[in-house]
């Protein structure tokens, strides 16, 4: 076993029990939300492992730091733990959604994990993903996609004051 | 060091017409800026002359060399042409009922021109391009748009449930059609949809069973954007919630979107049918037989629309199918032809329905219709043709929407697909006349049901409608005859030469 391979799964493991509290801790969202950081920042040092530097970088500045922060806020200011705004229908379904979801987690390994056992080294460059290179891509060939989201985010900012301002 | 990064080609008449409808948008929000709180007359002026200026864009690059540009961000293609202009004409009729429908809901807000044109851009991206990360964002600007307009009547928690649930699962199937694109991209490194092509012609290279579930994932997601059985729970509870308006728009606009975005999907997966045709084989039997045997109970007329929609969704998906299975012999024209009809269909018969509501309160069950006939003689009228066309009664324009369905899907030896189409609609006619007949039940009886005057532009919509149901019909032969040359994705073929195999058997664009 590589050191790659070390970290990589000690960084794995941390990301994949942090995933899993947050939904375990789901009646206490504001450990959910903790753990949802813990996974969003380890997710960012597996992207540094990968080479992609700004994916990284903007992982943890933005979903990490920004968004989660938001989050936190939202929900101690609404105080939903009181109790759930969404009431859950009929019992039984619980047993059907496990099924499924043990379904899809049996094809996503079949499809994808037994694969790439099989890959070995990586075909991508050594300027992959660094600030520069994607900076480039980003502001010649997917400089439409970047207006387009930025569109995206105008409808946001519209549609939340559409929903949410007191008097419009 | 770092490669110098070609810019690539930009023909900007291609991008032309969305970028025009953005725009529309960008001056209507400066108009509610600063003269905020006022009539919205101005703003469905410049909302309008935006629409029809980039309708006249689309109508001109008609008949030009088809190809993509931007790297294939965008492509210009008779397909797409023909979606674009129908996404901008769905949303010019719907503003031309809407201001006076908003006014007597009392929500006259003027968010709600801005949120639709923005929303009509992201379904002109979704129908004309063949990269998946620009098809994930226009479906984003559309849904997200949608979500927002959904829960415009704050007041209402039938608003606001239709807002909540529409966006929850929403975000649920966005997630899978993102799952999709990575699953796609990780083998190919290239967002271009030609990329399933590449795995599929070479299956030693072990990725197969890859592209197949990264396909099926973005199916998913389209499928749910589409109301397609088992994706369509949403549906009926949404466009019953939305204001009517709203719904009109979303009924038309999202399905003409999504289902021009499947075709694409379809096509460039063309390779990999043996896997998908009989999954949506079963999803297009489920759909005709779910949506219309749903429908018959329904008591609301919105929800009773809402299931028609998603039989529809049926038609149309077998129209696909047809195409799919069989390029050369059946072109994708039924489909777009259907397209139309529906539309005007849709659009119309919820204009109809919006004369409910009146001075903030709205019913729309069936018995709050009743009486309508001698409210408004007019809109009924039309409505009875749009409803004949709906069931698909000849000479409306509906029954050569089917028939030629019912054609291509024999022609293509999907018999059982043709069997089910024809019966279900055969169903269809108890709970379509079910309307028209509570439009003319006398409303003399316990509860007075009111109803708006039918504006100007209402009258328009409905007469522009019918109108065209009833031509387009006349004129089947040749409306299908202009809509042809559409046979192929053109886009696909191009971008498909554009990859090529490096080194370690692994597919790329770069």
């Amino acid at each position: 076993m590589t050191a790659n391979q070390v970290v990589f799964l000690v960084l794995a493991a941390i990301a994949g029990l942090a995933a899993v509290g947050v939904v375990a801790f789901g009646n206490n969202p504001v450990r959910a939300a903790l753990l949802l950081v813990l996974n969003f920042f380890v997710l960012g040092f597996i992207y540094f492992t990968l080479g992609a530097q700004l994916l990284g970088i903007s992982q943890i500045m933005v979903y990490a730091g920004a968004i989660m922060v938001l989050f936190l806020f939202v929900i101690m200011m609404l105080q939903l733990h009181q109790r759930s705004p969404i009431v859950e229908g009929r019992e039984g379904r619980g047993v059907l959604a496990w099924l499924f979801g043990l379904a899809l987690a049996v094809v996503v390994f079949a499809s994808v994990i037994v694969p790439l056992m099989s890959v070995s080294g990586s075909p991508i460059g050594d300027e992959y993903g660094t600030p520069q290179s994607v900076g480039r891509v980003l502001f010649t060939t997917y400089v439409l996609p970047f207006e387009i989201a930025s569109v995206l985010l105008l409808i946001g900012i519209v549609g939340s004051i559409l929903l949410a301002k007191r008097r419009l | 060091m770092i490669r110098e990064q070609p810019i690539p080609t930009i023909d900007w008449l291609t991008l032309a017409p969305m970028t025009t409808v953005v725009v529309a948008g960008l001056v209507a929000l400066f108009i509610e800026m600063f003269r905020p709180k006022q009539s919205n007359g101005p703003i469905v002026t410049v909302s309008v002359v935006g629409l029809a200026l980039a309708g006249a864009l689309t109508l001109a690059q008609f008949g030009m060399e088809p190809g993509p540009t931007f790297a294939g961000m965008m492509v210009r293609d008779q397909v797409g042409l023909v979606l674009q202009l129908l996404l901008i004409g769905v949303c010019l009729l719907t503003f031309l009922f809407s201001d006076p429908y908003l006014r007597e809901k009392k929500i006259a807000f003027a968010e709600f021109y801005q949120l639709a044109l923005w929303s009509t851009a992201g379904g002109m991206i979704m129908v004309s391009t063949t990269n998946m990360l620009m098809l994930f964002l226009g479906l984003e600007v559309l849904s997200i748009a949608l979500y927002c307009m959904a829960g415009m009547d704050r007041k209402q928690a039938k608003s606001q449930e239709s807002a909540i649930k529409y966006f929850l699962l929403g975000a649920f199937a966005s997630a899978f059609l993102l799952m999709g694109i990575a699953y796609i991209y990780g083998p190919t490194g290239s967002l271009d949809l030609g990329g399933i092509a590449m795995i599929a012609a070479m299956p030693e290279s072990g990725y197969l069973t890859m592209a197949v579930f990264g396909v099926g994932m973005l199916l998913v997601g389209l499928m749910f954007k589409a109301a397609l059985v088992p994706f369509h729970q949403w549906a009926p509870d949404v466009y019953q919630g939305a204001p009517t308006n709203v719904t009109a728009f979303m009924a038309a606009a999202s399905k003409v979107a999504a289902i021009g975005a499947l075709a694409r999907v379809l096509s460039a997966s063309g390779a990999l049918q043996e896997f998908w045709l009989p999954a949506l084989f079963w999803v297009a039997i489920a759909t005709m037989v779910v949506g219309n045997f749903a429908a018959l109970v329904q008591k609301d007329v919105k929800r009773t629309l809402g299931y028609s929609s998603i039989a529809n969704a049926g038609y149309v998906l077998v129209a696909l199918l047809a195409h799919v299975k069989k390029p050369d012999q059946v072109p994708l024209t039924t489909a777009l032809f259907f397209l139309v009809v529906y539309c005007l269909m849709t659009v119309g018969s919820f204009a109809v329905v919006s004369l409910a509501a009146k001075g903030g309160e709205e019913g729309t069950r069936f018995q709050d219709l009743h009486g309508l006939w001698k409210r408004a003689p007019f809109a009924v009228g039309c409505l009875i043709v749009f409803v004949a066309s709906l069931i698909g009664i000849p000479p409306t324009a509906g029954f050569f929407a089917k028939l030629f369905i019912f054609q291509d899907a024999l022609s293509t030896g999907l018999v059982p697909l043709a069997i089910v189409l024809a019966v279900t609609s055969a169903v269809s006619v108890y709970y379509y006349l079910g309307i028209i007949q509570a439009t003319f039940v006398s409303d003399e009886g316990a509860r007075k049901t009111v109803s708006a005057n039918p504006s100007f532009g209402l009258n328009l919509v409905c007469l522009f409608c019918a109108l065209a149901v009833l031509v387009v019909s006349l004129a089947a032969a040749p409306v299908s005859q202009w809509l042809r040359g559409s046979t192929q994705l053109p886009g696909e073929a191009q971008a498909r030469s554009e990859l090529q195999l490096d080194s370690g058997g692994r597919v790329g664009a770069r």
